[in-house]
């Protein structure tokens, strides 16, 4: 599948970068290819993303590595950071008109969704309070009225409709008038779709916008186009200045990176995306989440944030001090049970990497959630001379750190032939990048 | 004909072709700046990341095993490459069985509705009898929108209710079909994202119908792929194979701006050809796709 490979390109750009306290400039345009590679891959619109990269490259070079992570993760962490911000914040919110009835033209290319769209914002705004009239301008697909006139009565709001023969100006315009005679307050508006390039269509949504004037035109757009997006929203912006986007079929695999390019040619907002066929599938916009999505990696941005809160960095001082002078004891392995215990459940934390499962030279690891609680019951077991000199627990002391946590005796040679590998592979891995501060990887 | 595809082509022409040729046209030798640039423009056209290194690559050898020095050249060559990826299979369908049965899916919105319209249309132009079966019984109103093509074309439209079980309404359609010795069966099927499970297996049902009721059937199994579809595209064209057993695409909407660069990528990974192109809003503006004579149309070639 294309996100697995994606995710293990990242993986792989991961090792290639691993074991550096600063980011320099080769380095990152190392990883900045795979992004950009990944960004394209995910539709984002090639201009954009050439933009993006740079701005990426120029924040992201000579940043500190931070103690808890990786520096491809810190450089995975800026991209996810800048993609963050460019898509804007939460905006949910239609802008309602200081008198009402507010009127919302809804608009987007054909296919985009937008019949089903209008529905679901007229339910939205329907649980919201208001009472909303749909407008079926839509004269020429067969059926778009019948369609609008359906789904509008399932969830009960009126659709008002004069049939294929009139403009849809003149329905936009008489529409309005009823909803103002029958105190409806929103005037939701669903428009023809054609392909952008049609210039009829254009002049005919331009004159809906001067008939009615509507307190925001909402452009609809197919998560899952590619490249063209850039196209239809500079269009549509540009003939009818949009306030907003909506961003529909996000319930598919598509990695929407659409919505970058939309967002980024426009300025607008993302306002909501639809996420289902049916009528209430329609979402506030989250950027965090669109940025993970776009660039294929699952929910790797929680995991380093968990990381962060986790670690302090302070602790992690002491420990890589430790490290270094080779005083890493068995308290020092509690102490990072208990902080890989802070960041939650150890099997959710491996699913949130990406790819995880799928590398086998991990499976035979003691992914155990009980083989930790174990281990931390052994350790608590021992006094703190043994913790501090493992080398002291001789076989009575063994027999009894056994009886103490409730294990036998194989479990407790077992651990204390655990810690003595990990503490031989920290001693080559120190040795090897000495200087270099980086975590050591944990031993189970 | 060939005069339509082109006009059809006109807005792609003028987005993929001409760029191409500027940044020939602009180029004194064949180097890495001048393969960068049409990097670019093919991924640009959605052709996607690995397919434009793929094509490119054999462009880079074919211009050394040439000795090519002329940037003009790569023109030619390119074009020869696009259309290699694409050459499996011929536009035209067989319809010399009775009837023969047409299945046509894709994701919501790509034009399945409209596309069987022209099909049918198409088929009526060359005297054949043709029952649709409108078994998107899901839309709103997709019956009447499918109703309203079947007047134009002249085709039988064979329906249930809405939200009845569409593997009914195409055992209805193939013993209406049976009856009336009709000579093509064109079935509608609801759009639907290809990740939704329920909604596949449903599909795999009206498959397994069609099957049972007529011996080889469905004759063809048509994905209709939206040209402004970006990657995803491929992983439409590769679940909803792996579901239906498709075995040609429809590429819809080309008379826009966006170039429809994914069926290069779903040609040359999944074989699947390219069956029709859709290139206008017209009854007549679906086009037999003919790599021979789609890729020439596309660089604007008029020795044809």
């Amino acid at each position: 599948m294309a996100f697995e490979s994606l995710t293990s390109r990242l993986q792989s750009v991961f090792q290639r970068l691993r074991g550096k306290g600063k980011l320099d400039e080769k380095e990152v345009t190392a990883a900045l290819r795979e992004v950009r590679l990944a960004l394209l891959e995910a539709d984002v619109n090639f201009r954009v993303v050439k933009d993006f990269a740079a701005r990426v490259q120029e924040r992201a070079i000579g940043q500190e590595v931070l103690q808890s992570l990786t520096p491809a993760q810190q450089v995975i962490k800026i991209v996810h950071q800048e993609l963050t911000n460019l898509m804007g914040q939460t905006h949910s919110r239609i802008e309602l008109a200081p008198k009402p009835p507010t009127v919302l033209m809804v608009v987007g290319l054909q296919g985009s969704g937008k019949t089903t769209t209008v529905v679901k914002l007229a339910r939205y705004l329907q649980k919201q309070g208001r009472s909303p009239l749909l407008v079926a301008a839509d004269i020429y697909r067969p059926a778009a009225i019948k369609q609008l006139t359906v789904l509008g009565e399932q969830i009960s709001v009126p659709v008002f409709s004069m049939g294929q023969g009139t403009s849809p100006v003149d329905i936009s315009r008489a529409a309005v008038r009823q909803a103002i005679a029958q105190g409806r307050d929103v005037v939701l508006i669903d428009t023809a779709g054609r392909l952008h390039i049609d210039e009829d269509l254009m002049q005919e949504l331009e004159a809906i916008k001067a008939a009615v004037n509507p307190q925001e035109i909402l452009l609809v757009v197919d998560a899952m186009t590619g490249q063209d997006a850039v196209q239809v929203a500079e269009t549509f912006n540009a003939r009818l200045s949009v306030a907003g986007v909506i961003l529909t079929k996000l319930d598919g695999d598509t990695r929407g990176g659409a919505a970058l390019s939309v967002r980024a040619v426009t300025g607008r907002p993302i306002k909501f995306i639809g996420v289902g066929e049916k009528l209430d599938a329609l979402e506030q916009f989250h950027p965090e989440r669109m940025a993970s999505r776009v660039l294929g990696m699952g929910d790797m941005m929680t995991l380093i944030e968990k990381a962060e809160s986790a670690f302090d960095a302070q602790q992690a001082r002491e420990m890589e001090k430790k490290l270094r002078t080779n005083e890493f004891t068995l308290e020092d392995f509690l102490e990072q049970i208990k902080q890989m215990k802070k960041m939650g459940p150890l099997e959710e934390i491996l699913g949130m990497i990406p790819g995880f499962n799928k590398m086998k030279q991990l499976k035979n690891l003691q992914v155990d959630e009980r083989e930790m609680v174990k281990t931390e019951a052994m350790i608590k077991s021992m006094t703190v001379r043994e913790r501090r000199d493992p080398g002291i627990i001789d076989g009575s002391r063994r027999r009894r750190i056994a009886r103490g946590s409730g294990t036998r005796v194989q479990d407790v040679n077992r651990l204390l032939k655990q810690f003595e590998q990990t503490r031989k592979m920290i001693k080559q891995f120190v040795g090897k990048d000495k200087g270099k501060r980086r975590l050591p990887q944990m031993p189970f | 004909m060939f005069k339509k595809l082109w006009q059809g082509l006109t807005k792609t022409r003028q987005g993929f072709v001409d760029r191409i040729k500027a940044v020939v046209g602009s180029s004194t030798a064949i180097d890495d700046q001048l393969f960068e640039e049409l990097e670019e423009i093919l991924i640009t056209a959605d052709v996607g990341v690995d397919t434009t290194i793929n094509l490119l690559d054999r462009v880079r050898a074919e211009v050394r095993a040439r000795r090519l020095f002329d940037p003009q050249d790569v023109i030619g060559v390119l074009q020869e490459q696009i259309q290699q990826m694409l050459a499996e299979g011929s536009g035209e369908l067989d319809l010399t069985k009775k009837p023969t049965v047409i299945l046509v899916v894709g994701v919501n919105g790509t034009g399945k509705t409209t596309t069987i319209g022209k099909l049918a249309h198409r088929f009526r132009q060359d005297g054949l009898s043709v029952i649709i079966a409108a078994a998107d019984t899901f839309r709103a109103a997709a019956i009447e929108q499918l109703q309203a093509w079947g007047q134009r074309a002249g085709a039988d439209v064979v329906h249930h209710q809405a939200g009845s079980d569409p593997a009914a309404v195409v055992f209805d359609a193939l013993a209406a079909a049976r009856a009336r010795r009709a000579d093509a069966v064109i079935i509608d099927t609801a759009g639907r994202l290809h990740t939704q499970r329920n909604l596949m297996e449903e599909l795999k049902k009206v498959r397994r119908v069609v099957a049972r009721e007529v011996p080889d059937a469905p004759h063809e199994v048509l994905l209709v792929v939206d040209a402004t579809t970006g990657q995803n595209g491929l992983q439409q064209a590769r679940l909803f194979g792996e579901a239906v057993q498709v075995s040609g695409i429809v590429l819809t909407k080309l008379d826009g701006t966006a170039k429809g660069g994914i069926v290069i990528p779903i040609a040359a990974e999944l074989g699947l050809p390219v069956k029709f192109v859709g290139v206008g809003e017209g009854v007549n503006d679906l086009q037999p796709f003919i790599a021979a004579e789609f890729v020439p149309a596309l660089f604007g070639d008029h020795k044809l």
